[in-house]
């Protein structure tokens, strides 16, 4: 195990490697924990994650960088991911994306001086049926007009979540939805990664 | 409306008790796992095979293969088997997968089981992107509590059927929802699409059998078991069997997800359903399949059956049910450009076909956006689709490893079709006859 690693994240490694046939099948997960400790998929992550599967790390890196979601530099504390693709666009997604870049202050692809918001286009989020859609570390908001787009983008200045939930954001900024959503969840993300355990980023609190 | 468009299957209990659908507990209380227990007691695993054959049910993820003759392709001898369930849905358009694992992810656990036990398979894989970490999280918890009500694990109520369920998470990659991609990136590998033969069912996740099967496909499972496959069949038409969900999108009143019965017509679909244009405005074209499908448009197929045959015999496919409805205000040019700059960014480039035509196609799109469009430009739009699909037909023919490369040219060539017009008046100083003559020369230009 990496022993610079949190025990929990060691833990973790162990896991995902003992729940695949063959440990090669671990890496994708790893990947996603290895960002976690490190903050992106920084070179160390990926020898780690080699040292971990037993894949050479020109293999790890080849991998690394086909997935878009692996980030090879540091993002902001919050990945806001605008989808442009073709039904949000027809919901006017572009215009949305040009009222968070403008609300930021800065463009498709970059992060705030300050290191706090990232601003992304990213290809269909699954959320068709209300478009536009927007994620913030990867928990969605759906029906997200443009002034609601500048106050999210306040929203995550000002009150600076700790974490990331879906449901609150959906319900301060979020307007129609491709269906309904049930009860709300009190799992979310606590950094730019999905947030998901056993993977790598792992719920913030229990429900 | 002369079709019954209720939904019976997929969505019912969602819909009937949406504060806690996805919890164990509603899931017993509405007659869940009882088909996994009946086929585990009464049935033998060719039993189930059975069945489900005789459900018709075809797969729900793109390709529309029935899942019974899908099955019946593992070879007999050779175990480990993997089953390993697409939950990779990226087709923009299509939403149907992330509601059934967020709102009845124990129906897909329990269809998941029953397929184990049916084709001897003791490890199950649930790959879902990456960008869906709540549908992940939801279906991981009902995974949990079947392991502790003890309907996964080991000798399952005591029948020595062990199964194990892993769910694994992609990274952003639309290609990973072709299946030999999936496998790819399920072994820990770019997600590069494999030349097939072999087959998954031949050769798969770690080069040994494999099934794989779409989300919703496999969620209708438990109701083909419970109440039989011939049941199932009677629904609807025979070779569109049982309901789907269709994800409806764009410029509708009502956009979402809807379980129907095929059958109905486009007109049906989209205005009750889907409950008309918004703002009324006019119906101008629509997409019936998700993004990679040939559009329609209003004049000729208004009134046609959303069947998985009609849609094909009417030259474009029914996909992941994905529809996406365009109004009278939209710029055919924008949509089209919007669709293939898609694949253009989710190529994985290993067939130069693929990735060179597909950044072609974007850059050409995307100068006749910009008002530089050169009159030349609609002769190398149709020049470079055909280089990349030759003859342009339906189904594509292939240059290429998968078919995302000829699903670039389906909006590029809906276009020209229908609203050829509409792009030629798109580019400066283009008369009707300034571009036939560019047409005639584009040929030879079209190879630099
Ligand atoms: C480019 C491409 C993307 C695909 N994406 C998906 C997907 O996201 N989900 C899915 O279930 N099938 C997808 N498919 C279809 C799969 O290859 C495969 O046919 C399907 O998962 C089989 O399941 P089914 O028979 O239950 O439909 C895709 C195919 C291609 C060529
Ligand atoms: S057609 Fe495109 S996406 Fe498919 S294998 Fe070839 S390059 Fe990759
Ligand atoms: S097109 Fe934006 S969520 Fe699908």
């Amino acid at each position: 195990m990496i022993s610079h690693w949190s025990h929990e994240n060691q833990q973790r490694a162990q896991q995902l490697l003992d729940a695949y046939p063959e440990k090669q099948s671990a890496a994708m997960p790893l990947l996603y924990l290895a960002a976690h400790e490190h903050g992106y998929v920084s070179d160390d992550a990926m020898r780690e994650v080699a040292a971990l599967t037993g894949l050479s790390s020109a293999q790890v890196q080849a991998v690394a960088s086909f997935y878009t979601m692996y980030k090879r530099a540091p993002v902001g504390r919050y990945l806001v991911s605008v989808c442009t693709s073709i039904s949000c666009y027809l919901r006017g997604a572009d215009d949305v994306l040009a009222a968070i870049e403008d609300e930021a202050g800065v463009l498709d692809g970059e992060t705030t001086p300050d290191g706090e918001i990232s601003v992304e286009h990213v290809e269909c989020s699954g959320a068709c049926g209300g478009a536009p859609a927007v994620s913030v570390n990867w928990e969605l908001i759906e029906g997200l007009g443009q002034d609601k787009a500048r106050d999210l983008i306040k929203w995550l200045r000002d009150a600076k979540p700790a974490v990331v939930l879906g449901d609150e954001m959906q319900l301060l900024f979020g307007g129609r939805k491709s269906f309904d959503w049930g009860p709300p969840e009190k799992e979310g993300a606590i950094v730019a990664l999905p947030a998901f355990a056993p993977y790598g980023t792992a719920k913030a609190e229990g429900e | 409306m002369s079709v019954d468009m209720t939904s019976k299957i997929l969505l019912s209990r969602m819909e009937s008790y949406p504060a806690d659908s996805h919890t164990l507990e509603r899931y017993l209380d509405t007659g869940g796992y009882a088909a996994f227990r009946t086929a585990l007691e009464k049935m033998k695993p060719e039993d189930v095979v059975a069945e489900v054959k005789a459900s018709n049910i075809r797969g729900r993820g793109g390709a529309s293969f029935p899942t019974g003759v899908k099955w019946g392709f593992l070879p007999p001898d050779t175990r480990p088997r993997y089953l390993v369930i697409n939950g990779d849905e990226s087709e923009p358009g299509t939403f149907k997968d992330r509601m059934l694992l967020e709102r009845d992810p124990h129906q897909l656990v329990e269809g998941i089981a029953i397929s184990s036990y049916a084709l001897d398979v003791t490890h199950a894989f649930v790959y879902i992107r990456g960008e869906y970490p709540k549908p992940a999280r939801r279906l991981q918890r009902a995974i949990d509590e079947a392991y502790e009500a003890g309907f996964l694990g080991e000798d399952i109520l005591g029948s020595g059927f062990d199964l194990d369920v892993t769910v694994h998470l992609g990274a952003g990659a639309y290609i990973c929802g072709e299946e030999t991609a999936l496998l790819s990136s399920l072994e820990g590998r770019r997600g590069e699409p494999r030349i097939k033969p072999p087959f998954p069912a031949v050769e798969g996740l770690y080069a040994k059998p494999t099934i794989v099967n779409n989300v919703e496909t496999i969620s209708n499972i438990p109701w083909i078991v419970a109440n039989g496959g011939a049941e199932y069949a009677a629904i609807g038409p025979e070779t569109s069997s049982g309901t789907r969900v269709m994800s409806l999108s764009g410029h509708l009143k009502n956009p979402g997800d809807y379980e129907i019965v095929a059958g109905m017509t486009w007109r049906e679909l989209i205005y009750d359903v889907g409950g008309g244009i918004r703002d009324d405005r006019e119906l101008k074209a629509w997409v019936p399949g998700g993004a990679s499908a040939p559009w329609f448009v209003p004049s000729e197929h208004l009134d046609t059956p959303v069947t998985i045959d009609d849609i094909a015999n009417n030259g474009s496919m029914i996909g992941s049910g994905a529809v996406i409805v365009m109004d009278d205000s939209t710029n055919v040019v924008g949509a089209a450009h919007r669709l293939v700059r898609f694949f253009s960014h989710e190529s994985c480039g290993q067939c130069t076909p693929c990735r060179e035509g597909t950044t072609w196609l974007e850059r050409i799109l995307s100068r006749i956006l910009d008002g530089y469009g050169r009159p030349e430009d609609i002769g190398l739009l149709l020049d470079v689709s055909d280089n990349i699909s030759p003859g342009l037909a339906w189904p594509p023919a292939m240059t290429t490893i998968c078919p995302l490369g000829p699903s670039a040219t389906a909006p590029v060539v809906s276009i020209m079709r229908y609203f050829r017009d509409e792009v030629e008046a798109m580019i400066p100083g283009l008369s009707h006859a300034a571009a036939s003559a560019a047409n005639a020369e584009s040929t030879e230009a079209a190879g630099d």
